[in-house]
């Protein structure tokens, strides 16, 4: 194989994980959006959606597309009662105490898929086959175009939802200034309620059509929700076409220093990258210099 | 008498006593050393809720600052056969160097994004551990790391060893408390309710929380040095994102507003487990459901829970 081949190789990997950054990253974008904080529990989400979609396949003998549809509307009540019966009963919290909530509710979930489904890896089979596309000499998984497909349907049903509908717009006035928003007669309490139900949601779609490339297992969720926000950090945070493009950035990086360099330090890969934006450029590396002077990090 | 009672020497030197009585009533060889371990975690601990509870900082990535500590003291007495007099203070100040110079940067950051940062340190540290398999062994670690040799005696079995943890744990209480009523303390207080006042006083705010993540790095580098020592087999394992996020938990659901809070969390948290032997497997669902149950009942942590002993006291 030459190495022209292997490059392109490498970026159709690359765009596939990344674009599964990106999913988290919208995850964390929207939650913070809409109440500041940043949710621990998001890579947790991801790990739930690909379990309990296997749990239907395989253990309920469902359909795959009934399999996934569940698994995701699972996620999302998940997301809902979270919020609803945690989040939304602290009185005043700091954030510390808002860190350490969703730490406990990633190591309750974390615990929880471990008591129920045990410490083993499981998959799912592809949407569509596992027969290799040919592309220029390299191979793409049928399964990374449903990924790819996923994602754009999800960027431009965001992009819809915040832009065209009444209920994203009041989303929006709640992540400007919350008390504004009230003043004009929005339940912010329910705008919350439904960013937590939204990035769960989002969350749910990417355990689905994950599990068949990477596997689902319990103990998934913290390094891809770390990447995830690195990859939510890398695009600035609430940036939504930041996450996507920071996402396959951080993918193609990724897998470069995978095929190229050693695949034991891919992973330190994006967490480099998440500190050196941390340190450096805190705003994202689309965010204006002059806004960032603005915010505190 | 009473006053006599609030002093750090006092307080340090009861906890040293207390744990030697303990020492003496459990002749178990198993639950020294689940006590020995305690002592470590304490170590740790007491670091991370002065840096949680003063300066109001979280650091997710304690378990790499204790990994450093064990690597460096390990890799130095069995690689290249540093004496521990050496490897000691050789261990300890790599963590302090390493904090200092990664804290720099971090501690620019608050909240959310220094936890996150703090947390894809430590995995960083972690993923160098398991690749770095000409020094540290890799995944499947390395041994033979040797005993501790102090004033001609040899720890060589766990009483000996628990007297030399609990001394180094009465030891850091001391230093702590000192610190805590110190300027820095004070200072630290102040950022802690206040940031914008503080800084107005002519607080250093970024320099103070700078000292406070070291000295917590220091105190997790010691505790590492005597893990190594005392288990003389590392592997990665033991510094993984989850040892980290429990280290956390023992603060939070201890208290956060002192050091005896975290001390009362790693130890609920440190015996507990040996008790739930039957769920062996789930001890992380119930660290969750803990500390998920702490944070929205009790956010200050258990700490302070009055006990109605008065109460019963004037009904006799």
């Amino acid at each position: 194989m030459n190495i022209g081949i292997q490059l392109l190789q490498y970026t159709l990997s690359g765009i596939t994980i990344g674009s599964i950054y990106a999913m988290v990253a919208i995850g964390f974008n929207i939650i913070y959006n809409s109440t500041g904080i940043i949710n621990f529990a998001q890579g947790d989400f991801v790990m739930l959606g690909g379990m309990t979609a296997v749990y239907f396949y395989k253990t309920l003998h469902l359909p795959l597309l009934l399999s996934g549809l569940s698994a995701v509307l699972i996620v999302m009540c998940v997301g809902i009662l979270f919020e609803r019966f945690v989040i939304q009963t602290l009185k005043n919290p700091s954030v510390i105490t808002l860190i350490i909530i969703t730490i406990a509710a990633s190591i309750l979930l974390k615990g929880g898929a471990m008591f129920i489904w045990g410490k083993d890896a499981y998959i799912l089979p592809s949407f569509s086959g596992d027969k290799p596309l040919g592309l220029f000499g390299a191979t793409i998984l049928p399964q990374s175009l449903w990924i790819l497909g996923f994602l754009f349907l999800i960027v431009v049903a965001l992009a819809g939802f915040f832009r065209f509908s009444i209920v994203g717009k009041a989303m929006k006035a709640c992540a400007f200034n919350r008390r504004a928003a009230r003043i004009v007669g929005i339940n912010v309490n329910r705008m919350v309620l439904l960013s937590f139900a939204l990035s769960a949601l989002i969350g749910g779609i990417a355990g689905v059509i994950v599990t068949p490339i990477t596997l689902a297992h319990y103990d998934r969720g913290s390094l891809l929700g770390l990447k995830g926000f690195g990859t939510a950090i890398f695009g600035g945070l609430g940036n939504m076409p930041g996450a996507v493009a920071a996402g396959i950035i951080i993918g193609l990086l990724e897998s470069y220093s995978a095929g190229l360099l050693s695949s034991g330090y891919k992973d330190a890969v994006a967490l480099i990258i998440l500190l050196a934006v941390l340190f450096f450029r805190p705003g994202g590396i689309f965010g204006k210099k002059e806004e960032q002077a603005l915010k505190t990090f | 008498m009473k006053r006599l009672f609030r002093t750090s020497y006092v307080k340090a030197g009861l906890t040293f006593i207390i744990a030697l009585i303990l020492l003496m009533v459990l002749r178990n060889p198993y639950y020294v050393g689940i006590l020995i371990f305690l002592g470590i975690n304490i170590i740790i601990t007491i670091g991370l809720s002065l840096l949680m509870g003063y300066a109001g900082q979280i650091s997710l990535g304690q378990a790499a600052f204790y990994g450093i500590g064990a690597y460096t003291t390990g890799i130095l007495t069995t690689k290249l056969h540093v004496p521990i007099i050496l490897s000691f203070p050789m261990s300890v100040l790599l963590t302090v160097f390493i904090a200092f110079i990664v804290g720099i940067p971090t501690l620019r950051l608050r909240g959310h994004y220094l936890a996150m940062a703090t947390l894809g340190l430590g995995e960083i540290v972690h993923i160098v551990f398991n690749e770095l398999i000409s020094l540290t062994g890799g995944p499947s670690g390395f041994g033979n790391i040797p005993l501790i040799r102090i004033f001609g005696i040899e720890l060589d079995n766990d009483y000996k060893y628990y007297v030399f943890v609990w001394a180094i744990v009465a030891l850091i209480i001391f230093l702590s408390l000192n610190i805590i009523n110190s300027r820095i303390g004070r200072a630290l207080k102040a950022i802690h309710k206040e940031p914008t006042t503080a800084s107005t006083l002519g607080i250093n705010t970024s320099r103070v929380k700078l000292y406070i993540f070291t000295l917590g790095a220091g105190y997790a580098g010691i505790a590492g040095f005597l893990y190594a020592h005392y288990i003389t087999f590392l592997s990665p394992g033991s510094f993984s994102l989850g040892f980290s996020v429990l280290l956390v938990t023992m603060v939070a659901v201890g208290g956060m507003e002192n050091i005896w809070g975290a001390i009362i969390g790693t130890t609920v948290l440190t015996i507990l487990p040996e008790y739930l032997r039957f769920f062996h497997d789930f001890d992380i669902l119930i660290y969750g459901v803990i500390l998920m149950a702490i944070m929205m009942l009790r956010p200050e942590g258990l700490y302070g829970i009055k006990i109605p002993l008065k109460r019963i006291r004037t009904n006799d």
